[in-house]
């Protein structure tokens, strides 16, 4: 990719090497018209809107390469002719509801119709039914739709659940005038516009995806709107809070559309999530899993002063990681001032793991982020469950597959149908639980620089390679001579003759072949597909840039160090850039910021986690605490960005700054501590005020800022242990959360409705003799729970699935640090 | 983006700040001196003098209200109207918003929600007329001819909230009934001759 530049419009414009036109203009804020167009995602040409004359000739700025010296026109008179006839067409029987339009104005159409200044109409056709659809979360009318496909795209492109389709729409075809007197791109775009309206490809009338409702927000006009939402609110009442999500570590940006509840009621209330949806998909948590704020909170005396008491008392804090850079900062403070132990399992996994990471690699942080994956075309994930460990990470597998034909390896003990559905190029390999290691070393002795990696461990991979001779069967084209008897004329006395004519033929013939092969036994270990090679090796044309991610799995596995040293193992040796995904919102902030001890002491203060004195934002604690949608702040991402968040929504009780100035500090706001932040673990001195959030027209992400890969000392020791040959065996449970619930906070969300359970896939449900709604009892080395079956459609094979968004169910008491565990379970 | 509104942590002020008003006096001889000033600068008689002048003159031009009322114009703009569908006697609002958007005075409000035909019902809609300034912009932008301006123009009830109901400003049914509704023919009104200003658009049936 080399930097060119191009003339748009008289305007010298600099730009990449194959960058489509309509993203250099957008960069260089020039306007071109389009509709169907997604950025990160592919062209649909479905709108021809775009069209601008590149070099005299007429071409979609969408899906035209710019190339060095390239001069374009945005407009020509019959360009002008081209956009007015499409738009007059977009017009064409779409009702004028726009007054109850949930879209009110935000839209496209209305936006494009009055930009080209359509005043007439000069096309006509017979509508048919179009009547509207309920979808379940989603509510699509066809008649609204302009079926640009721009939702179709992003489901495809971004999303990967590949739940829409363009249908037959069943209308009558266009009248032939129009072909003659039309201009001829508007004519095409009518054509297939007439044909199809937008579907479900499961044929069913209801959705059955990961309901994330990307495809809501991408839609131009009022066809597709989150049924929650319906005839609330019109856009320009609400006003947009720039927030981060709080759900999980991507730390999406979003904005709160917030307004007063109802006339009686004064209250702000989130009435919707939006985001900026050319630069960041949202997942179901994200966009439906708003209003999770403790509400009706006022200010207790009493409570307050008994948390002093305890404070004063305690000797250990608890909490977990859904709290802001500024918590955890001031949360270190008071453990500096009065010795408090930390206390925060998950986090301290991870902050261990980073730092025998480091031991090798001597950088603080991993290379790699989302933005990155989203850019590479090979990709490997071990050790998370990434659809739901990070709806993101999963987008980007999913865009990278999908757009820039890449292809990409998911290690993991659960089957995961959306995964596998993503793409063709995608392998998975489902190994055995506590089998990481080896899909580690596996990566070590595919891709890996043997001349520079240590000697051992070339040894070690050596050692798991034998020649084996295997007899393939070939097909073999051979050339047959065949003499054919054949009826000819003859030409003079016009008679029929039997002439013999030679003709050469191709045969395909079998042949058995021995053929000496390597044989690799990691393979063989890790239960990978017979022609895993073969596939990998067709799956690893051209492709240039790597990208690993590594997840939860990986940092309580009972032999995280070394799997923290093969990870940078990997990330030396071998061009892979590892993204490590924290598994909360904020636990990458928390690792850098705190010193977190094991063991509790006798009094526990617990923030958001049982403890004997409890802050809870969740409302359900000794004082209450303003949840992050209530609170501002900044969040960690896995993007190692230091994202800002804004207050959505009021609250009138005491936060842990408050409890922190009773005990001595001093700081108006939490906010205060942003500037603080240690700049020794790559933090910056800035304050909170000045942190942007948005992006820029070209996608440059102008959020916060981009925590420094601060350099530590760095050992020569590169030794890493073999592989154990330990794995679980027998029935296994796993502990994740289905689609969109992460934590208690998306539980308490009330458009996320899931049903908390012991999940089973169908496959496991056919094969036992257990049911959807049993009570069964689940045994482990640690304890037992029992609870009702759920199935769940979006898992496959025999691992049962536990979710930690549930109190109530508190599946954690059955695991023992590690996600996986062996369980019996029983009916009862 | 702009984030300043969001950097502004001082929720005390609302905007409001303090006109340059002198203080008063605290002191007894400051006191004093404004006593003086007030009484002898002969303001009042001003006043009284206008009064008297007009009370000889014999010559009143004063509308007896309330014994007398003037007529009121089509056009007036008093307390607002919701009207009804002459064809079906249902509500002509439809919900839109536009009038709580352009309202110069932000005066009023509205609740809407899906009902159960998948429409869009108003469950509730108010107007503060404390602060109306009956500038007629809701009219005016009203796309149905939904909301108008009446002629009521007493504002003195025992309920003030009797005006500002969404029941009250309907036209009654029986009213509508008996095709009393009278078409507002100020702003927003449709204009005469409007069928001639319309481009046409094809149809195919």
């Amino acid at each position: 990719m080399s930097k060119i530049m191009i003339n748009i419009d008289g305007k010298d414009v600099e730009t990449q090497e194959g960058q489509y036109l309509l993203e250099a203009a957008r960069a260089n804020d020039i306007f071109i018209p389009a509709i169907c167009y997604l950025t990160r995602c592919s062209p649909t040409l479905a709108c021809r809107i775009c069209l601008v004359e590149a070099d005299g000739k007429q071409v979609y700025a969408c899906n035209a390469k710019a190339k060095d010296g390239m001069k374009i026109v945005t407009s020509t008179e019959n360009i002008e002719k081209e956009r007015r006839a499409i738009m007059e067409v977009y017009d064409v029987n779409h009702p004028l509801q726009c007054g109850v339009c949930d879209q009110s104005g935000e839209c496209e159409l209305q936006n494009y119709t009055l930009e080209i200044g359509v005043d007439s109409q000069s096309y006509a056709i017979k509508d048919v039914d179009r009547s509207a659809h309920d979808w379940g979360h989603l509510h699509y009318d066809p008649g609204l739709c302009i079926v640009c496909e721009r939702c179709v795209t992003a489901c495809k492109d971004m999303i990967g659940d590949n739940s829409l389709k363009t249908i037959p729409r069943g209308s009558e075809p266009l009248s032939a005038e129009y072909k003659a007197e039309m201009p001829k791109d508007a004519y095409a775009m009518w054509n297939k516009l007439n044909k199809s309206v937008i579907g479900l490809t499961n044929g069913t009338d209801v959705l059955d995806c990961t309901s994330c409702g990307e495809c809501a927000a991408v839609c131009p006009v009022g066809a597709l709107v989150d049924t929650q939402f319906m005839y609330k609110s019109n856009a320009w009442e609400l006003r947009q809070v720039p927030a981060t999500c709080g759900h999980c570590s991507a730390g999406c940006q979003i904005s709160y559309d917030i307004k007063h509840t109802s006339i009686d009621n004064p209250e702000d209330k989130i009435y919707r999530v939006m985001n900026e949806w050319n630069y960041v998909s949202l997942c179901g948590a994200g966009r439906y899993g708003f209003d999770y704020q403790n509400a009706g909170v006022v200010k207790d005396e009493s409570a307050f002063a008994n948390a002093i008491e305890a404070f004063k008392k305690a000797d250990t804090i608890a909490f977990t990681s859904t709290i802001t850079n500024e918590e955890a900062y001031l949360l270190q403070q008071m453990k500096e001032k009065f010795g408090y132990k930390l206390i925060n399992h998950e986090a301290k996994a991870f902050q261990e793991f980073l730092d025998n990471y480091s031991q090798i690699s001597g950088q603080k942080l991993y290379k790699g982020d989302l933005k990155k994956v989203h850019d590479t075309n090979f990709i490997v994930s071990i050790g998370s469950a990434l659809k739901t460990d990070n709806p993101n990470a999963r987008y980007a597998l999913n865009n990278s597959l999908t757009v820039r034909k890449g292809a990409g390896i998911y290690f993991h003990p659960v089957k995961d149908p959306i995964i596998e559905g993503i793409a063709k190029s995608i392998m998975t390999v489902t190994h055995a639980p506590l089998q990481e290691e080896v899909a580690l070393y596996l990566l070590l002795d595919l891709f890996a620089d043997k001349t520079a990696l240590p000697a051992d461990i070339v040894e070690y991979l050596a050692s798991f390679h034998s020649q084996k001779t295997i007899t393939v069967e070939e097909v073999v084209k051979e050339k047959v001579v065949e003499v054919v008897k054949e009826m000819q004329v003859n030409e003079e006395s016009g008679e029929e003759v039997e002439v013999e004519v030679e003709k050469t033929k191709m045969v395909s013939k079998k042949v058995s072949k021995e053929v000496e092969v390597d044989e690799n036994k990691l393979l063989e270990i890790l239960g990978a597909d017979e022609n895993f090679m073969e596939t990998l090796e067709k799956n690893l044309k051209k492709k240039e840039s790597f990208a690993l991610m590594v997840g939860p799995d990986l940092y309580r596995h009972p032999r995280a160090k070394n799997l923290a040293r093969l990870v940078a193992l990997v990330e030396k040796y071998s061009q892979f850039e590892v993204t490590m995904i924290p598994a909360l919102t904020n636990s990458l902030g928390v690792a850098l910021l705190c010193d977190l001890d094991d063991e509790r002491g006798e009094y526990t203060v617990g923030y958001n986690t049982e403890a004997d004195f409890v802050l809870s934002a969740l409302g359900d604690g000794d004082l209450d605490m303003p949840a992050l949608n209530q609170q501002e702040g900044t969040l960690t991402s896995v993007n190692k960005r230091v994202n800002p968040t804004n207050a959505a929504l009021g609250y009138g009780g005491y936060e842990l700054n408050d409890i922190a100035n009773a005990l001595g500090f001093t700081a108006e706001n939490v906010i205060d501590y942003t500037v603080k932040l240690p700049t020794s673990v790559g933090f910056q001195a800035k304050e909170f005020d000045n942190l942007p959030n948005h992006y820029e027209n070209d996608g440059t992400e102008v959020r916060g800022y981009v925590l420094e890969n601060v350099a530590v000392t760095q050992s020569d020791d590169e030794n890493v242990d073999k592989f154990s040959d330990d794995k679980l065996e027998g029935c296994i449970i796993y502990l994740a959360n289905p689609v969109r619930q992460f934590t208690e906070f998306t539980n308490k969300a009330t458009n996320l409705d899931e049903v908390s359970g012991i999940y089973m896939s169908e496959e496991y449900l056919s094969k036992t003799d257990y049911n959807e709604g049993d009570r069964v009892t689940i045994k482990t080395q640690k304890g037992e729970l029992s609870a009702n079956i759920v199935c769940d459609n979006k898992i496959a094979g025999d691992i049962v699935v536990l979710p930690t968004f549930d109190k109530k169910l508190n599946a954690e008491v059955l695991f023992d640090g590690y996600r996986f565990s062996t369980a019996s379970i029983q009916k009862g | 983006m702009k984030m300043e509104q969001f950097n502004d942590r001082n929720v005390a002020d609302n905007g409001y700040f303090l006109v340059d008003i002198e203080d008063y006096p605290t002191d007894g001889w400051g006191k004093f001196k404004r006593v003086l000033k007030r009484s002898f600068k002969g303001e009042l008689f001003v006043g009284l003098w206008v009064v008297l002048r007009e009370m000889i003159k014999f010559d009143i031009h004063t509308v007896q209200y309330p014994e007398e009322k003037m007529p009121i114009g089509p056009r007036y703009r008093a307390v607002h109207e919701m009207k009804r569908l002459w064809e079906s006697d249902a509500e002509r609002c439809i919900g839109c918003g536009l009038c709580e958007k352009i309202c110069i005075s932000d005066c009023i409000r509205m609740d809407t929600k899906i009902d159960e035909n998948s429409r869009k019902e108003v469950t509730e809609y108010t107007i503060n007329l404390g602060r109306c300034i009956f500038c007629g912009y809701c009219a005016e932008v009203c796309p149905e001819l939904a909301i108008t301006h009446g002629g009521e123009y007493e504002q003195a009830s025992e309920q003030r909230e009797h005006f500002v109901d969404y029941e009250y400003m309907l036209t009654p049914l029986d009213k509508m009934k008996a095709g009393k509704q009278l078409e507002f023919e100020g702003f927003g009104a449709i204009t005469p001759h409007e069928d001639e200003r319309v481009k046409k658009t094809p149809l195919a049936y």
